[in-house]
């Protein structure tokens, strides 16, 4: 399953709960705001690298690029996506749910 | 065919037209025959509060179409346990009787369903 989040963590606290709500095995994406979550030293980062234990969370590239988070000021275990790895990432994964 | 259907509540009824639209929603889809359950996440959960008088307001009010829910065979209702508590609520003080769901298992929960939905 893909959890979809597009809120900055320091807006709300939909990254966080999103972390706590996916089961082991399943896959977080941060679009939009939310890539400041990946930041090493963002106010989540305690969180983020407690569901990366069992979680695989990526960012989207180009929302990263674009807001000049560049790739040392990022966690290395979460993986910048590009558009095109995005897609595939959709359409592999049985259910998507944005935490609007 | 049927797709079993699962529409989160995140809002509550005095947050603009969203649970009204949900709730419209909802009740098409129950009445073309599909199941659908609901689940009731952070201050969603407060739409499910008793004593609300959204008229004082001039709101509609919509518990009467949550009461209602059951005749579209709509039984399934969860709701998240930490969402509850944070807010000072329990099961006791909501006016239908809901099914309480700990926090890490609510992705685990949106897998059994073909079709999930914000509302």
């Amino acid at each position: 399953m893909l959890h979809l989040v597009q809120d900055s963590p320091t807006e709300n606290n939909k990254l966080v709960l999103c972390i706590e709500r996916a089961v082991p095995g399943q896959t977080i994406l941060l679009i939009e705001e939310a890539v400041y979550g990946a930041r090493c030293d963002s106010s989540v980062v305690a969180q983020v690298m407690k569901g990366i234990e069992v979680l695989t969370i990526c960012a989207l590239a180009p929302d990263l690029e674009a807001r000049g988070i560049l790739t040392e000021e990022t966690l290395p275990s979460i993986r910048r996506i590009s558009y095109e790895e995005f897609v595939d990432l959709a359409a592999n994964s049985k259910h998507i749910h944005t935490w609007l | 065919m049927k797709k079993n259907f699962l529409y989160v509540i995140q809002s509550t009824s005095f947050d603009g037209i969203r649970i009204q639209e949900a709730l419209d929603e909802i009740m098409t889809v129950a009445a073309f025959d599909q199941p659908v359950s609901l689940l009731f996440l952070d201050e969603g959960v407060y739409s499910l509060k008793r004593g609300q008088n959204p008229e004082i307001l001039n709101l509609k009010n919509v518990v009467p179409i949550f009461d209602a829910l059951e005749m579209y065979e709509i039984k399934l209702l969860y709701i998240e346990d930490e969402s509850l508590k944070i807010r000072g609520l329990s099961t006791g003080d909501l006016i239908l009787p809901v099914i309480p769901v700990s926090r890490s298992e609510i992705g685990g929960l949106l897998e059994n369903f073909d079709v999930v939905l914000t509302g």
